[in-house]
């Protein structure tokens, strides 16, 4: 199929950016979306073009590298997809596909495409671990753990940060990530020790990275690749109202 | 940690919201429950008692002034917080992400918020004021409200507004009440589904029950 292209170009952080349109020709159904635009690429390498600069690593939709926001949705238009795993047959011959970067002030544009998301990983650096002391490890079987409290962490460990919850928010929110993060650890007795301060730590870091507040409106849930739950958020909410109530 | 921090984050300011926001559905409660006496078919008789006890009594009119303060934390801080959303994204999108996931009033609380504010001081300018300003502001003499109410919605324009006003409210609310329990936590399913069908009927319920009195006066029911 061929297809129209609008995609946004931008040199650097500081410079402006705008839409650049390009044709495709010949995509097969069966590629992948990162499939196509390397083929855009290699089309403006040969035209002695800049090609256009996006993130990807795994393109098994495993690693959350992928960003795109395809005609208005993170990830594209299918459910529970990273955009590396979208494939043209989600598209039909004649199509015009808008593609730009996640927008929020606190995910800045580094180039086209890509965006610095490096504010998620001071999140998890406030938090997001568990402290354990060296030696042996202890016998995992030691330690049980209630069923539906191990699947609901595991569920909740699933997200990949991709950030497509932000992208997602009309508020810009991370609170979908952070509720994901601050819940995988909450749910486990290797997540008690430091419970109480990771949730305050977490969320003081959410908010000085400049991430709007939650207004539940479940945008982030529904464009979420690894499906994760608007109850963690409510989960979060009440971890932070549980370690402020009992705090000194 | 003080108070004062813990209200002050992102997450902290939700719950200034939630808290406020189910003690003014409380208020909603009492406010449609005593002014569902005008459906007493007496003339007023009983509606004017109630009213007379909301403004001669100490104790409603101690807990009058809590309501002002609950209203004015609710608007502060949901401006504050509005400001605050809309300033963290600068550069927007050019195709915008639609309501994948995501009702449309739940997207609009600053909106209906505001078109309930303005029915509010309308509201207040119509009632409250002149029978408060009529008692000195104090424990004096009241006006017949009841009366107020009959010659207030004999205009069809204002009955369009009260009636706009109290839909703009089910909205709001029918977001909003859910909204405000995951803020304060409740993450069980059980409860969840509860409280989303709870809310949903309350925020019918409530608006129906208020638009009702306007247009109950117009059509002349009673
Ligand atoms: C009787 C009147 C009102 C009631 C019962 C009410 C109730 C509520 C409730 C329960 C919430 C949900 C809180 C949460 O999500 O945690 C809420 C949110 C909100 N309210 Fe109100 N409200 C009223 C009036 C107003 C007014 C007058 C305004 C604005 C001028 C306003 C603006 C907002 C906004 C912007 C939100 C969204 C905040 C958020 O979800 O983060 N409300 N309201
Ligand atoms: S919660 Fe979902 S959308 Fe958000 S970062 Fe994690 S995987 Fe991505
Ligand atoms: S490239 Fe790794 S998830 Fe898409």
């Amino acid at each position: 199929m061929n297809l129209t292209l609008k995609v946004w170009r931008q040199q650097n952080t500081k410079a402006d950016g705008k839409f650049e349109t390009y044709q495709v020709k010949n995509i097969s159904h069966e590629m992948s979306f990162l499939e196509m635009i390397d083929v855009l690429n290699e089309q403006l390498i040969v035209e002695g073009a800049e090609p256009v600069a996006f993130d990807h690593d795994c393109r098994e939709g495993i690693c959350g590298m992928c960003s795109m926001y395809i005609d208005g949705k993170p990830h594209g238009p299918w459910q529970a997809n990273t955009t590396c795993q979208l494939h043209m047959r989600a598209f039909k011959d004649g199509d015009t596909i808008t593609i730009e970067p996640w927008r929020a002030n606190a995910f800045p544009v580094v180039k086209d495409l890509m965006v610095d998301r490096s504010a998620f990983d001071r999140i998890i650096q406030a938090g997001g671990y568990i402290s354990v002391n060296t030696g042996n490890a202890v016998d995992g079987n030691s330690l049980p753990i209630n069923k539906d409290k191990a699947d609901a962490a595991f569920a909740a460990a699933m997200c990949i940060g991709c950030g497509a919850c932000v992208a997602a928010c009309k508020n810009s929110s991370a609170m979908l990530f952070l509720s994901a993060k601050v819940s995988h650890l909450a749910l486990l007795p290797q997540g008690e020790p430091e419970r109480k301060s990771r949730v305050m730590n977490m969320v003081a870091q959410m908010d000085k990275e400049g991430f709007g507040a939650c207004t539940n409106t479940g945008a982030c849930e529904a464009t979420c690749p690894k499906e994760i739950s608007l109850t963690n958020i409510a989960r979060l909410n009440q971890e932070y109202l549980a370690a402020s109530i009992t705090s000194n | 940690m003080t108070w004062k921090q813990v209200f002050s984050t992102s997450v902290g300011n939700k719950l200034i919201m939630a808290l406020t926001g189910i003690f003014l559905i409380l208020f909603l409660v009492i406010h449609a429950a005593l002014n569902a006496c005008i459906w007493a078919m007496d003339g007023g008789e009983m509606f004017n008692k109630g009213a007379h006890f909301m403004g001669s009594n100490v104790v409603p009119r101690i807990l009058e002034i809590g309501l002002f303060a609950g209203f004015i934390l609710h608007i502060v801080q949901s401006y504050k917080l509005t400001i605050k959303n809309k300033k963290a994204r600068s550069v927007g999108y050019e195709v915008d992400y639609g309501n994948r996931g995501s009702k449309w009033y739940s997207r609009s609380m600053a909106l209906l918020g505001t078109i309930v504010l303005l029915f509010l001081v309308i509201h207040l300018t119509d009632f409250w004021y002149p029978n408060r300003s009529n008692q000195g502001f104090l424990l004096g003499e009241e006006i017949n409200l009841y009366l107020k109410m009959q010659d207030t919605f004999s205009q069809l324009w204002v009955v369009i507004v009260y009636v706009a006003g109290c839909i703009s409210l089910g909205y709001h609310l029918a977001h909003g009440f859910q909204s405000a329990f995951k803020t304060l936590g409740v993450h069980n399913k059980r409860y969840h589904i509860m409280l989303s069908s709870l809310g949903l009927g309350f925020s019918i319920v409530i608006a129906v029950l208020f638009a009702l009195m306007p247009i109950s006066f117009y059509m002349g029911w009673v």
